[in-house]
C-alpha cells in the first residue's frame, strides 16, 4: 500500500451524498422494551474484520435453538420475508456501541426503524448508515405492530421530512431528531466529508488546548 | 451570568464548528481503539484512500478477544488471531502507539488509559466502546462511538455530536460497611431507569462520590451507559490529581503536572453552575445491591424481595416477567441463597487493583465453594503485576480461584471464558443481558467485587456483610 499517495480527509470531501427522504416497504415487529445489542447480534459473531455477512446473525439466539432449529421469531416468519421497516418498543438498541447491530439489521434488509425510543449510540450508528430511527408513543407503536401482524404484505411509508408514517388508512405523526432529519433529507450524513472540510479550524482548536501535543 | 458546568466548559474548548446538520464538530483529544470495532473503520479509510489525521493522539490495545490463559502467538482461536493481526497491521501503518500483548501494558482499554496517565481532566476521549464513559471519573468528557464515527475520528480528529443536557446526581451522606461504588451505581440505575439518562450527561457528586477513590469513581462512571447516559463524570479534585501524579505522564515531570493542574482546576463545574436536572440519593440508605433480572436496572437490595411484575409500572411488567422466567426467580423471595456456578471477578467496571484488594480481603483464609468455578481476570497486565507484588494472586489461588491474564474475558464471552448451558454467574461486570456471558441460557447476577467473593465462598448469593474481611498484608 503506497503511503505517499494517501489523502487527508479534506481532499476526500465527496463521500456518498444520497438523500433519504422516504422509506417504504412492508413491516416486521420485534416486541419488548430494552432489546439490547447482545440480542440484536451476539458478541461471538463479531469476531470478524468486516461487516459483510452479518445479516444472517441478526437476533440469532432468539431465532435458533442450540440445535439450529428455527424458533418462533418474526425474523424467521416467511410472512415477513422482504420486510424493510422494523417496528420496536422502548429503549431499543441499548447496551454496547457495536455498529455491528445496525449493520446486521441493514444487511438482513431493514431500511428504517420505527419505535417508542432508541438508545443514543444505536440511533447514531443507524444514522451513519442512512437508516432513519423515528419515534411515536407507546399506543401508536402497539397499534402499528398489530397492523403489521394483520397485514404482513401491507406497505408502510415513512416520510422523514414530513415526520409521518402512513400505513393502510392511517397516518401517524412521528418524531425525527432534528439533526437526523436534516442529515437524511439533505443528504449530509457523511460526517467524515463534512468535518474533513474544516481541517484548518480543527488544527487551530487542537493548538489552543493546553494538553494537546501534536507532531510537527 | 450563572456559572458553567464542566461539561459546558470542556465542550466549548473543543468545539470546532457547527455542521450543516445542526450537530457540532468536536475535537477529540484522545482516541482509544481496540480490535473489535476498529478494523472496519480502517477499512473505510482505505476505501477512501485517507490517512489517519492524528496518530499521536490515538492509542490502541487488544482486550475483547484476547485469551486469558495464554497469550502465546498465534492464538489458538484463529478468528482472534486474525483480529489482532489486523489491528497490528493498522497501527503499524498509521504509526499509532500500541499496548499489545507483549508490551507488559496490555489490558482493557478503560483500565490502561487511566493507569498510563492518558486519561486526564478536561480532555475529550472517545472509543468504539460504550464503556468509554469510565474515563469521566477523571473529569474528562468521554463517550462511546460507533464504527462510522471511529472512521470520522481517524480521518478528521473530530466527532459530530449534539450537545446534551446535564443531570447532577448528588449522593449524600456516608455509605455503610460492605457497601461500595457498584452498589451506588446499581441503585442510581434502578432509580432512574435504563433509559433515564438518554439525552443527558451525568455529573456525579456529593459526599459519597467525593470520598470515593479513583477506582470507585471509575466504577460509577463506567455504568453511566447502563443508565442510558452516554457519558458521566466527576469533577477533578485532590484524589484525581494524586492518581495522575503517579502515572507515566507526570511521574518524571512535576513541572508539567503543575501547569496542567491549572487547566484541570479551571474546568471544574462552577459552584453556581445550573443543571437541567438534579437528583439526590441518600447514600446511607444503600445496601449491597444485586440484580434479579436481565437488565442492569432490575436490581434489588440484598435483603429486599424481588418485585412482583404486577406491582411494577405498565411498561416494565413484560420485561420483568420474561426476566424472572429466564433467571428462575420468584417475586417475594430475596436473592440471598440463589445458587451460583461461576464467580467472575473482572471487567472494565471492577478489575482494578483496589477492586482486587477488597475482594481478596473477603477471600483470604476461605475457600471457593466446591460447586463454583471462580475466575479472577485482572483489568490489565500492570494490575496483574501489581497484585502479584502484593501477593493477591496467592490469596486467590490458595482459595481456589483461577488467576488469569488481562482482558474483557467473561464480561462478554468473546474469548474462551464463557458460561456453559444455564450456569448462574455472580459477576462484577456491567451487563446481565441474556446471552451476554457467552451462553444464551446463562444467568448473570451483577454485584460488587466483594459480593462476588462472598458468593464464590458460599456457593450462593450472599450478603457480604456476613463475612468478616481479613485485610491482606501488602508487601
Amino acid at each position: 500500500m503506497s503511503h505517499g499517495s494517501r489523502k487527508t480527509a479534506d481532499d476526500a470531501g465527496d463521500g456518498p451524498a444520497e438523500t433519504v427522504e422516504r422509506v417504504s416497504g412492508t413491516g416486521i415487529p420485534v416486541r419488548g422494551n430494552d432489546v439490547d445489542t447482545d440480542q440484536i447480534i451476539p458478541a461471538r459473531f463479531m469476531k470478524v474484520v468486516t461487516f459483510d455477512g452479518l445479516g444472517q446473525f441478526a437476533f440469532f439466539d432468539q431465532r435458533f435453538t442450540d440445535d439450529d432449529e428455527k424458533k418462533d421469531h418474526p425474523f424467521n416468519d416467511p410472512a415477513h420475508r422482504g420486510a424493510t421497516v422494523l417496528v420496536v418498543n422502548a429503549n431499543f438498541g441499548c447496551g454496547s456501541s457495536r455498529e455491528h447491530a445496525p449493520q446486521a439489521l441493514a444487511r438482513w434488509g431493514i431500511d428504517a426503524v420505527v419505535g417508542e425510543s432508541f438508545a443514543e449510540i444505536f440511533a447514531g450508528n443507524c444514522l451513519a448508515l442512512g437508516m432513519p430511527t423515528v419515534t411515536a408513543d407507546h399506543e401508536s407503536i402497539v397499534a402499528l405492530q398489530e397492523w403489521v401482524d394483520a397485514h404482513p404484505d401491507g406497505e408502510i411509508e415513512i416520510d422523514v421530512a414530513g415526520e409521518t408514517v402512513r400505513y393502510g388508512d392511517h397516518e401517524l405523526a412521528v418524531a425525527v431528531d432534528d439533526a437526523q432529519r436534516t442529515a437524511l433529507v439533505e443528504g449530509v450524513w457523511d460526517t467524515t466529508a463534512l468535518m474533513g472540510a474544516n481541517g484548518a479550524a480543527v488544527r487551530e482548536t487542537a493548538e489552543s488546548l493546553p494538553y494537546v501535543e501534536l507532531d510537527g | 451570568m450563572s456559572g458553567r458546568t464542566l461539561y459546558e466548559k470542556v465542550w466549548d474548548r473543543h468545539r470546532v464548528a457547527t455542521l450543516p446538520t445542526g450537530q457540532e464538530q468536536l475535537f477529540v483529544g484522545l482516541h482509544l481503539i481496540h480490535e473489535v470495532t476498529s478494523p472496519q473503520a480502517f477499512g473505510m479509510l482505505h476505501e477512501r484512500d485517507v490517512e489517519v489525521a492524528y496518530p499521536e493522539l490515538t492509542h490502541a490495545t487488544v482486550d475483547h478477544i484476547v485469551p486469558t490463559a495464554s497469550t502465546e502467538r498465534p492464538f489458538a482461536d484463529g478468528a482472534a488471531e486474525e483480529m489482532l493481526g489486523e489491528l497490528e497491521a493498522n497501527v503499524r501503518e498509521a504509526g499509532i502507539e500500541f499496548s499489545g500483548p507483549g508490551s507488559g501494558d496490555q489490558g482493557i482499554v478503560h483500565v490502561i488509559g487511566p493507569e498510563q496517565g492518558l486519561t486526564q481532566p478536561g480532555t475529550t476521549i472517545v472509543c468504539g466502546d460504550s464503556h468509554t464513559a469510565t474515563h469521566g471519573a477523571f473529569g474528562a468528557l468521554a463517550f462511546g462511538i460507533g464504527t462510522s464515527q471511529i472512521r470520522d475520528v481517524l480521518a478528521t480528529g473530530c466527532v459530530a455530536m449534539e450537545k446534551q443536557r446535564v443531570r447532577r446526581i448528588e449522593v449524600t451522606g456516608e455509605l455503610g460497611p460492605g457497601v461500595g461504588a457498584k452498589d451506588v451505581m446499581l441503585t442510581i440505575i434502578r432509580r432512574l431507569g435504563t433509559d433515564g439518562g438518554v439525552g443527558y450527561v451525568y455529573e456525579y457528586g456529593g459526599e459519597v462520590v467525593e470520598s470515593m477513590d479513583m477506582e470507585g469513581r471509575m466504577t460509577v462512571c463506567n455504568m453511566s451507559v447502563e443508565g442510558g447516559a452516554r457519558a458521566g463524570y466527576v469533577n477533578p479534585d485532590t484524589t484525581t490529581y494524586e492518581w495522575l501524579r503517579e502515572t507515566d505522564a507526570f511521574r518524571d515531570d512535576p513541572e508539567e503536572f503543575e501547569r496542567r493542574k491549572e487547566y484541570w482546576e479551571s474546568i471544574r463545574s462552577d459552584p453556581d453552575a445550573t443543571y437541567d436536572d438534579v437528583v439526590e440519593i441518600d447514600g446511607a440508605a444503600i445496601e449491597p445491591v444485586v440484580t434479579w433480572g436481565t437488565t442492569p436496572g432490575q436490581g434489588t437490595g440484598i435483603s429486599e424481595p424481588i418485585p412482583d411484575p404486577d406491582d411494577l409500572p405498565d411498561d416494565e411488567r413484560d420485561t420483568a416477567r420474561r426476566a424472572q422466567e429466564h433467571m428462575r426467580v420468584a417475586p417475594g423471595e430475596t436473592m440471598r441463597g440463589y445458587p451460583v456456578d461461576v464467580a467472575f471477578l473482572g471487567s472494565c467496571t471492577n478489575a482494578r487493583l483496589a477492586d482486587l484488594r477488597r475482594a481478596a480481603a473477603i477471600v483470604r483464609g476461605r475457600e471457593v465453594h466446591p460447586n463454583v468455578r471462580g475466575l479472577v481476570v485482572p483489568g490489565s497486565q500492570r494490575v496483574k503485576r501489581a497484585a502479584e507484588e502484593e501477593g493477591l494472586d496467592r490469596v486467590f489461588a490458595e482459595a481456589g480461584f483461577e488467576w488469569r491474564g488481562a482482558g474483557c474475558s467473561m464480561c462478554l464471552g468473546m474469548n474462551e471464558d464463557q458460561l456453559e448451558g444455564d450456569q448462574a454467574c455472580a459477576s462484577s461486570s456491567n451487563r446481565n443481558f441474556v446471552g451476554r456471558q457467552g451462553s444464551k441460557d446463562g444467568r448473570t447476577v451483577l454485584m460488587s467485587p466483594t459480593m462476588v467473593a462472598a458468593a464464590a465462598v458460599r456457593g450462593e448469593v450472599t450478603d457480604v456483610r456476613e463475612l468478616e474481611p481479613v485485610e491482606v498484608q501488602t508487601a
